[in-house]
């Protein structure tokens, strides 16, 4: 039994559904949520580099690499925001952050 | 054969930490169980050949991602069972959203309307290298692209520090306009006197 392209799209898929599920169901807790947004980010990337192994085509890994940089970024500004939402409040649960909402 | 029994190891394994990523109670477990997840996925990426990308995602990832994740949840003081209020109502939903989801993906993926099973593409020289071809694209092709990444992080970098920096009150720092601006006479007073006599 050999390896397919499926096989690594199945698991892509049921990586991406787990990190779904995380964000609805940790919903008060911002620091589970940037760590499911992370897992989201890695199953798309296992599909990228899947694909670029299969077609044979560099393209998929430079997409990763770029995605890697983004996710860095957005992981560094997210926890900056998160320290200064505790400095502030004193707590990051969502349900405390109802500034906008009407 | 041994692919097929590595990816499967490390597979499950990708699964069953990130599914401890989303359950479990303390977020310092959730953060190093996404440490593991990362790891093992990097052991699937190595094994699709892309050998740069698997050291980057535990280089950048485990080595300074993570490690800012661990930084911040053990520095702020968390009331966990506060966040925890609602897993038990929210569970059937997250786990029907994700059933949903996984169920329209798998049909698109076990489908016949795309060809995906295109075969074990050709096996490379053995003196290719991974790293030196994906410079190669990236210095060239995607030149500007790259340039573009640069920028990205530059712009996090200054975010994250003006973001957190703050200024106390007793903090005592230098003010570089106001050392500029003085001038001799604003610190230097040449006193007229007689010299004195010697006795």
């Amino acid at each position: 039994m050999t390896l397919t392209l499926s096989h690594y799209l199945i698991l892509a898929a049921v990586l991406f559904s787990i990190s779904i599920a995380g964000i609805v169901i940790n919903r008060k807790n911002i620091i589970i949520l940037l760590m499911s947004i992370e897992l989201m980010l890695l199953s798309v990337n296992l599909n990228f580099i899947a694909f670029s192994h299969y077609l044979d085509d560099l393209a998929g890994q430079v997409f990763v690499f770029f995605i890697l940089t983004v996710a860095a970024a957005e992981a560094a500004i997210g926890l900056a925001i998160l320290v200064v939402l505790f400095r502030n409040r004193g707590s990051i649960n969502v349900e405390d952050i109802k500034e906008l909402k009407w | 054969m041994i692919e097929t029994v590595i990816f499967y190891v490390f597979a499950v394994a990708t699964v069953v930490s990130a599914t401890a990523v989303v359950t479990v109670r303390n977020p310092v477990h959730a953060a190093l169980f996404l440490v593991l997840t990362f790891f093992t996925s990097a052991v699937i990426w190595m094994s699709l050949e892309a050998e740069f990308l698997a050291i980057a995602l535990v280089l950048v990832y485990v080595g300074a991602v993570m490690v800012l994740f661990i930084f911040v949840v053990m520095m702020l003081d968390i009331n966990i069972a506060r966040l925890r209020e609602g897993f038990v109502r929210y569970l059937p939903l997250g786990l029907l959203v994700a059933a949903i989801m996984l169920g329209l993906m798998l049909s698109v993926v076990t489908s016949d309307v795309f060809v995906l099973d295109t075969g074990e593409p050709l096996p490379k020289p053995a003196d290719y290298s991974n790293t030196k071809a994906l410079g190669g694209v990236l210095y060239t092709d995607y030149v500007f692209a790259f340039e573009i990444a640069a920028v990205i992080l530059l712009v996090a970098i200054i975010a994250a520090i003006s973001l957190t920096m703050r200024k106390r009150a007793q903090t005592k720092y230098q003010n570089p306009s106001l050392q500029n601006k003085v001038r001799k006479a604003d610190r230097l007073r040449i006193v007229k006197m007689p010299s004195e006599e010697k006795e």
